[in-house]
């Protein structure tokens, strides 16, 4: 209860803040909007914005999913084959030298206009930190454990299976959380690069028209979205902590 | 089942350093043998090459078992930390080993054992609801779950206060009765209680002083168990 007061407190302070910034210094709406304005906005709109955020939403879910469990597949290979580490890894790490933004153009050429492009983007800026979350996990399981097993006489897969990937849940779950912020990031550069939908071609589309207010609205509906993914995400993971 | 004689005679090395120069000794049929020693004279290690966890160790010299097979599959182990696995209740705890294998869980098996080691009423709960001393005992009722002839222990009871301790070290003698013990300990009243035998590691070798005449585990309180306790430390002492 406290620190739903504590945000609330937080957030109505910035809002004090902007309008004040705003009175005082007596800026053009096209520059910055008032919060009153912007809200008001946010409001006339709603079933528009609502519809540009169903898109994004699914753009984010669908890269977070595919791109979550090729991370956890790709770690768990690096884990289990001395090969894959060999080969992978260092393909890996090669392909983080690359920023991803700079693949958006070309993976809406691929991809077209369409979600995969968005869904592509928001797969790719998780996958790493995804896999590389959970494989350090892997990698860091207590030794006691996995000499018990030995001794044991389990097999190395069922190792992996039974004692490894259950103690590397609390890193699969941080690399999620995550996830959780990177994902819209991807799906919206998607957006700017090329779209016909969506919060962040709103938010272009809004930007050359000049409608400042409409753009921050569609800020701020963004903001609320990535906020509420990672409520969710982290209530989910919430099992895995230890 | 029969629980057959381990023997080991040689020297080991971990990267080029030795952790024990040669030395022989036999672990007799069916006993609880205690291995006393001070840290750092090759206690686990020797541990670690009856439990087949040679990997880093150059050991010279040869492992024998009295009945020729191999040790593979007959050898379990407990050891200082209890390893038991957060996220499994006590008796998928017990079960892990089967799981492991493949082989079916034997679950009400396992909750027998957890009742014989006195913990009935806890069957439900994860291993981090459970005090240190309990958490022992869902180790002790696993390794008798594997029943193996062979149990080997690397301190089990040494991050246990005194009346677990205690306690534990009484159950553990009753139910590995019949078994070739190993047990590694550095502390001598631990060993003091159990012999015969015990066999002292010190830098220079093995000695195996001569025990008491009253059969063990003897009475914490006994004159002579407090006048072996005290011999066995002076010959660590004497030797470190």
């Amino acid at each position: 209860m406290t620190r739903v007061l504590r945000i609330l407190g937080v957030t109505a302070l910035g809002l004090i803040l902007w309008q004040s910034v705003v009175s005082a210094t007596g800026l053009p709406r096209f520059i910055l909007p008032a919060p009153t304005l912007v809200f008001g906005t946010l409001w006339d709109n709603r079933a528009l914005i609502a519809e540009h955020a169903l898109v994004t939403g699914a753009e984010v879910l669908l890269g977070l999913l595919i791109g979550a469990a090729l991370g956890f597949a790709t770690a768990l290979l690096l884990a289990a084959s001395r090969l894959a580490r060999a080969v992978l890894r260092p393909m890996l790490v090669f392909s983080q030298a690359v920023p991803v933004f700079a693949l958006a153009p070309i993976l809406t050429l691929w991809l077209g206009y369409g979600l995969w492009s968005k869904i592509a983007m928001a797969l790719l800026i998780i996958y790493f930190p995804v896999t590389s979350a959970f494989f350090d996990a892997l990698m860091r399981t207590p030794t006691g454990w996995l000499e018990l097993a030995k001794v044991m006489g389990s097999t190395p897969l069922r190792m992996l299976w039974r004692i490894q990937v259950p103690a590397a849940m609390p890193g699969f779950a941080s690399g999620l959380r995550l996830a959780a912020v990177y994902a819209p990031i991807g799906a919206i550069i998607g957006e700017w690069v090329g779209a016909s939908q969506g919060l962040g071609y709103l938010m272009l589309l809004a930007n050359g028209r000049a409608k400042t207010d409409l753009m921050f609205a569609a800020l701020i509906a963004l903001a609320v979205l990535t906020l509420v993914l990672h409520a969710a995400i982290d209530r989910l993971c919430r099992r895995w902590d230890r | 089942m029969t629980s057959p004689a381990l023997s080991l005679s040689g020297s080991a090395s971990i990267e080029g350093v030795q952790v024990f120069a040669p030395l022989t000794f036999t672990v007799p049929t069916g006993q609880w043998t205690c291995l006393l020693g001070p840290s750092g004279v090759g206690k686990s290690t020797i541990l670690r090459l009856f439990a087949g966890l040679d990997d880093g160790i150059t050991f010279d010299g040869q492992i024998a078992i009295s009945d020729g097979l191999t040790l593979k599959g007959r050898v379990s182990l407990m050891a200082q930390s209890d390893l038991l696995m957060p996220w499994l209740d006590l008796p998928e705890n017990v079960c892990l080993g089967a799981r492991l294998r493949g082989e079916a869980a034997d679950l009400s098996r396992a909750r027998h054992l957890l009742a014989l080691v006195g913990l009935s009423e806890h069957l439900d709960k994860r291993p981090a609801a459970l005090s240190g001393g309990q958490r022992q005992r869902v180790a002790l009722a696993r390794t008798l779950m594997e029943d193996r002839p062979i149990v080997l222990l690397d301190e089990p009871f040494s991050a246990l206060d005194a009346k677990s301790r205690a306690q534990m070290q009484n159950l553990a003698a009753e139910l590995l009765k019949g078994r070739t013990v190993l047990h590694v300990t550095h502390d001598s009243a631990e060993a003091g209680r159990r012999a015969p035998p015990v066999l002292v590691i010190e830098p220079g070798g093995i000695t195996c002083p001569t025990p008491p005449t009253s059969p063990p585990p003897r009475a914490f309180d006994a004159p002579e168990t407090q006048s072996f306790d005290g011999h066995l430390l002076r010959l660590m002492l004497e030797t470190t």
